[in-house]
């Protein structure tokens, strides 16, 4: 064999491939159902705790300052581990998806928060007075003029993190969970031959690129006339 | 004066920490009254006006607008600061909306108007600064004094029974400043009770009832504008008006 055939045959080999094909489709379903619950509840509970932290109470932003700096400062995978063998112990235990979900949610949720926080105080002082003083409250202030100035600013590094972020999916494949990477590798294993590893990155490819456009959308509908 | 007063500030105290800003200020505006205030950097001028709808919490005193007491906690502040019209130095409009997007907004989520007839009514507040045609502007696509007309029909749009302007032409290029000033002349007209910072003497002595002169968180002079800048009686005044003149 040429090396160019042993190229083939190792990552390309279509009867490989076409072996592992449903097993592999069968974890990027699982991929993408775990990345929108991590995506969602991630930027949903940034954005509260954003919010909350724009309330100005002390010991609120002191809280929230110690769950964000914890969860950027400790490695996604070794909070997954933790949870997954240690949660049993306390006679609880989560399966590896609810794991990886709980963890990067909390993980995304963290970095979202600092973007969202940077985004709201950028926003001068001047457009929270002059909402107030024609009787907007402060929530009403908040979602109508200040969130979104501050999202727009936070748009381009927000879904940069996203995206970092929701690959750390594959850290699931740690704690049995058959997402793509997972199911690559039991291909790898089974069938002695590389292939399905190539497969798992057009799977990845396949997630993450309508992702990557999509933010690119989602900048240019923010970016209003200036 | 024999219409009754519609703000009523006694004794306005305001320290910010250990500088005091504000010792002890009266301010008196009667029905249709317009109130100048006039003094040098730092006297205490946007601190007042930024007491009175309570943007900033005076560190004691009284005040009553339109009956209402503005510093009781039960006061529904959002309620009551819809009557008391504010208009920035620095505009503040919106950057993310369209000039109609900008005064609708109180309209809609303050007085609860319907979005059709919150827009009715800001294009009408915005054809009386003479703006119809830019309703569908964003603010960085308008002139500085057009960025403040609109915030002017902003504030007019939620028909206020007084208007508070902070400098409102200070900001703006020389030859932009009379368009401003023409239709604040034009609220004045139509009855608007209003109080301007501002350090535009011509239309001070135009159409002020009054002028209030302020140095040191205090008001060391006031009366009618030919009295006060025709006939000074303080030191104070007599030097803030030489510093004017040089300028
Ligand atoms: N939020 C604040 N915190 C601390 N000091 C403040 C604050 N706001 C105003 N000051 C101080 O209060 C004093 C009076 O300010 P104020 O803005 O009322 O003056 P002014 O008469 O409007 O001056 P100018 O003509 O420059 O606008 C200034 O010394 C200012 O630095
Ligand atoms: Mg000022």
């Amino acid at each position: 064999m040429s090396g160019w055939e042993l190229f083939l045959f190792s990552f390309l080999n279509l009867r490989v491939i076409a072996e592992y094909l449903p097993s592999i489709a069968a974890g990027f379903l699982l991929t993408v159902q775990l990345a929108a619950l991590i995506i969602a509840s991630g930027l949903a509970l940034g954005l509260l705790l954003a919010v909350l932290r724009s309330l100005g109470s002390l010991v609120l932003s002191f809280a929230i300052v110690l769950f964000v700096d914890l969860f950027r400062a400790i490695p996604p995978l070794v909070l997954i581990v933790l949870l997954y063998f240690g949660l049993p112990n306390l006679g609880f235990a989560p399966s590896g998806f609810v794991c990886t979900w709980v963890v990067l949610a909390l993980v995304l949720a963290a970095f979202a928060e600092e973007i969202v926080w940077a985004g709201i105080l950028s926003v001068p002082r001047g457009q929270w007075e002059a909402a107030r003083s024609t009787g907007l409250g402060f929530f009403a202030t908040l979602r109508c003029v200040v969130l979104p100035q501050a999202l727009r600013l936070a748009i381009a590094p927000l879904t940069n993190r996203t995206i970092a972020i929701t690959k750390g999916t594959a850290l699931g494949s740690v704690v049995a969970v058959s997402e793509i990477l997972a199911q690559a590798s039991a291909g790898v294993s089974f069938s002695s031959n590389p292939s399905p590893l190539t497969l798992g990155a057009l799977a990845y490819l396949v997630l993450f690129a309508p992702m990557v456009l999509l933010a690119r959308r989602i900048e240019r509908r923010f970016a209003w006339r200036r | 004066m024999l219409s009754r007063p519609i703000i009523e500030a006694r004794a306005i105290h305001k320290s910010f920490g250990p500088l005091k800003v504000l010792d002890g200020v009266d301010l008196v505006v009667a029905e249709r009254e317009l109130v100048f205030i006039i003094g040098p950097s730092g006297s205490g001028k946007s601190t007042l006006l930024r007491c009175l709808n309570r943007l900033e919490e005076p560190t004691s005193g009284h005040i009553v607008v339109d009956g209402i007491d503005v510093l009781a906690h039960r006061t529904d502040i959002n309620a009551l600061r819809r009557r008391i019209g504010m208009v920035f130095q620095s505009f503040n409009l919106y950057p993310h909306m369209t000039a109609l997007g900008n005064v609708a907004l109180a309209l809609r989520r303050v007085v609860g108007l319907r979005r059709r007839d919150a827009e009715e009514r800001a294009r009408s507040a915005l054809a009386r600064v003479g703006l119809a045609d830019k309703a569908d502007a964003y603010p960085a696509q308008l002139s500085g004094g057009q960025q403040q007309r609109v915030a002017i029909a902003r504030a007019v749009a939620l028909e206020p029974r007084v208007m508070l302007f902070d400098e409102p032409t200070s900001a703006l290029d020389p030859e932009l400043v009379g368009s401003v000033l023409r239709v604040m002349r034009q609220l004045r007209e139509g009855g608007m009770t209003m109080v301007v910072v501002s350090h535009e003497m011509e239309f001070a002595r135009a159409a002020a009832d009054r002028v209030l002169f302020m140095d040191g968180g205090r008001v060391i002079e006031q009366g009618p504008p030919d009295c006060l800048f025709g006939a000074p009686k303080s030191d104070r005044l007599r030097a803030f008006l030489r510093s004017l003149e040089r300028h």
